[in-house]
């Protein structure tokens, strides 16, 4: 009971004492401060991300000419289209497919670079991590020479072997594959890097452990490293997941979809339909569809990661 | 302390002297007195032509004192369609915006209308042709103006040397420089055979089968050609029909005499096939004969700009124009439609046509027979047939007649080559029209 008392009287002589400085208090708080901090960029991304997200959902919302407001109505004919169902088929084998090898190469190729003598490594760093430095536009416009329909640089090579000529962008198959292999080409060193620095901060006690109980390189990889590297495989793979769903540049530029629709994407498709056939909102609505999708990939990668880090 | 004091004479005098330097203010012009004008022009790519643009745009301006600025909009990655979109949305920007084909209609709200610009134009210039009409026209009223810089006709450029060898046809015999074209005998048929011969003799016609606009121009005028209509002028869609059954039986034939790789062709390798030599015709303006002069100058020599082959319905060449759109959100408006007109006097026009070595095309029945034409070269009068000067063949744009906001979707999803291709590739004629009935409906929405 008494300390009860105790405890009232010093929170009414706190609440007493708080009460004539308490803007001072509030702004002199840490968090206060912060908050002040880096509201340049709250404002920032207010201006540049929420602001176009939210004018993007209010674009699908109207009918073609922009002068009604449908609901869902744009969604719902999308839903009808089978050129749709196409595209939404197509982001999602464009997506996965270049996530995989690009993650499998970069796993490959930072291990290679991990066991290369300190002295040598940087140099090696540093060239594979051109195509992903280079502005994607700039690169894939190379790509569509070496590819290019009529004088193909591969199939110059192929003739000497006695191959092709392989149509890259004419055909529907060598289509998809030319527009995953840039977009691979253009993202493994990212998953390069960032392994990297995942590898090298695994204890190497971990691997000597290992080396005495008799494992060997496979049952490294399997039961070290890839434990070890976890957390970072899932955020990359989502980081690198959002970014390829949201592709354009690469696909526009090879092939602009084509042949016969079967390489458009999200982007390259809500450009078309938004930008080239005057129908904004039906644009914007392709390209919030991605959101649904990337949402549900989110949450189930994340939900593992914080799993882990609570098993952690 | 000195008092002045005011007279009643030099009270009278001091106010007939503000009285008439009041009245007389409105006439005496600052050196920018009509206000302000802002222009986006298109980008031409024609080196220098841009400059003629900028020459009389300054001259108006000095004229009319007003302060001009021009932003000259490149087309690659349709860089100029975001710009109509963008200013379109934020209501702000240009007072002038150069727009090409569908975006007058697709925009039609917001643009100003030109009426009292287009019919003093026409009765000095002369009639425009029903593209124009169809493209700029709405309910009775003119969107926009059609402009010279950058409207085109998508012709057969062909090789004389080739053509001769490997077809029997002499071009320059067909479509004489300064006279009517002989050309009843060049027919789709004829097209066919020539394409034929041409493949065998290792040198085959570049006509791409791709989504952008140069292979959609070629599949609207062979469509046109058969009277084959995916949605009519009323806005119903009449794709099972006769005539696009006609249509894609012909297209399969031809592309069996392209290049393999024609579906993956963009507005850039036609004119590559040409430039290289490796192929006999290309359907495109004059860009690629062009470049050739500066860069293959043997080839450039050897190239002739002609006339369309006629089918069943007609002669129908691809037509492309480019309009000057007036928001209706300018400040300048009437100093802007000044400029407008300015624009489209014939000496402006003759300007603009030198200045692109014959590409430009203006829109009115009495500017095709310009002396740049008949003059450009080499070969001298290669360009002469290009303006259609003697109303050879029709000027037409893929997918019309359909209402223009069913057909720009028509147009840039490619939805006649896309079938061509379809069917060619052996898809069944009756799933190929079903596909494309499919498409054209959702087109409708509004």
């Amino acid at each position: 009971m008494a300390d009860v008392v105790v405890e009232q009287g010093q929170a009414v002589r706190a609440a007493r004492a708080r009460k004539p400085a308490s803007l001072r208090n509030v702004l002199g708080r840490k968090s206060t401060v912060a908050f002040f901090l880096t509201l340049p960029l709250i404002l920032l991304i207010a201006l540049l991300v929420l602001y176009p997200a939210v004018y993007s959902v209010h674009l699908a919302t109207l009918n073609k000419s922009m002068q009604k407001f449908v609901g869902f109505g744009n969604f719902l004919f999308l839903f009808k289209r089978d050129t749709f169902w196409m595209v939404v088929k197509q982001s999602c084998i464009f997506a996965v497919t270049a996530v995989f090898f690009k993650a499998l190469i970069g796993f490959i190729v930072a291990h290679f670079v991990h066991n290369i003598p300190a002295k040598g490594q940087r140099k090696w760093r540093g060239m594979l991590l051109v195509p992903w430095v280079i502005p994607p536009a700039m690169s894939t416009l190379a790509w569509l020479w070496l590819f290019d329909p009529s004088y193909s640089a591969f199939n110059y090579t192929l003739s000497f072997f006695g191959i092709g000529p392989i149509n890259w962008l004419g055909d529907n198959v060598w289509a998809r594959f030319s527009v995953i292999l840039v977009n691979v080409w253009y993202g493994a060193p990212f998953f390069m890097i960032m392994y990297l620095a995942a590898l090298k901060s695994v204890p190497d006690q971990l691997y000597e452990a290992a080396a005495i109980d008799g494992a060997n390189w496979w049952q490294k990889i399997w039961y070290v490293t890839l434990p070890m590297m976890r957390n970072i495989i899932a955020i990359t793979a989502l980081f690198s997941l959002i970014v390829t769903f949201a592709n354009f540049d690469i696909v526009r530029i090879l092939t602009s979809g084509g042949p016969l629709d079967q390489t458009h994407i999200f982007a390259t498709w809500a450009f078309k339909v938004g930008i080239e056939g005057s129908d904004i909102p039906l644009g914007a609505s392709v390209s919030l569809f991605m959101v649904p999708i990337l949402a549900i990939a989110a949450i189930f990668i994340l939900r593992d990661v914080s799993k882990r880090g609570n098993e952690a | 302390m000195s008092r002045k004091t005011l007279t009643r004479r030099q009270f009278v005098a001091a106010t007939a002297m503000s009285s008439a330097a009041l009245i007389t203010a409105p006439y005496v012009r600052g050196a920018y007195a009509a206000g302000k004008l802002s222009i986006g022009f298109w980008d031409h790519w024609v080196p220098n032509a841009n400059d003629a643009s900028t020459a009389m745009v300054k001259a108006w301006g000095e004229k009319e004192k007003v302060e001009v600025s021009i932003d000259y909009i490149t087309s690659n990655n349709n860089k100029i369609q975001l710009t109509v979109a963008a200013e379109a949305q934020a209501k702000s920007g240009h007072d002038i915006l150069q727009m090409p084909t569908w975006w007058p209609h697709a925009y039609a709200e917001n643009l100003e209308p030109v009426n009292d610009v287009m019919e003093p134009l026409i009765k000095q210039n002369g009639e425009v042709n029903g593209t124009v009409k169809y493209l700029g026209q709405a309910g009775g009223k003119w969107l926009a103006v059609p402009a010279t810089p950058g409207s085109q006709i998508k012709g057969p450029c062909s090789r004389i040397d080739l053509m001769k060898k490997h077809a029997g046809i002499d071009v320059q015999e067909m479509y004489p420089v300064g006279a009517p074209a002989k050309a009843d005998n060049w027919t789709l048929e004829t097209f066919l055979k020539a394409a034929e011969a041409c493949h065998k003799g290792g040198v085959p016609f570049g006509i791409g089968l791709g989504e952008t606009t140069d292979s959609v121009d070629t599949a609207g005028a062979i469509f046109q050609s058969f009277g084959a209509e995916l949605v009519n002028a009323k806005g119903d869609v009449t794709v099972k029909t006769d005539a696009v059954r006609q249509a894609l039986e012909y297209y399969k034939k031809l592309i069996a005499f392209l290049p393999p790789d024609a579906p993956s062709w963009d507005d850039a390798s036609n004119n590559k096939w040409l430039i290289s030599g490796r192929g006999a015709m290309i359907l495109n303006p004059p860009s690629a004969w062009a470049v050739a002069r500066r860069d293959a100058p043997q080839i450039a020599e050897q190239c002739w700009t002609h006339g369309m082959p006629s089918g069943p319905k007609g002669r129908f060449a691809p037509y492309l124009p480019y309009f000057w759109g007036l928001w209706s959100f300018s400040k300048n408006k009437e100093a802007a439609k000044s400029l407008l007109t300015y624009l489209s006097q014939p000496s402006s026009i003759e300007k603009f046509v030198a200045a692109s070595g014959g590409y430009d095309l203006p829109a009115y029945a009495n500017m095709t027979t310009l002396k740049t034409w008949a003059e450009e070269g080499p070969p001298k009068g290669t360009l002469y047939h290009y303006p259609n000067p003697n109303n050879h063949q029709t000027l037409s744009i893929a997918a019309s007649p359909a209402p223009p906001k069913i057909a720009q979707q028509i147009y840039f999803q490619a939805t006649l080559t896309k079938m061509a291709l379809r069917y060619a590739q052996g898809e069944k004629m009756e799933a190929t029209l079903a596909w494309a009935e499919g498409e054209c409906e959702g087109f409708m929405r509004s």
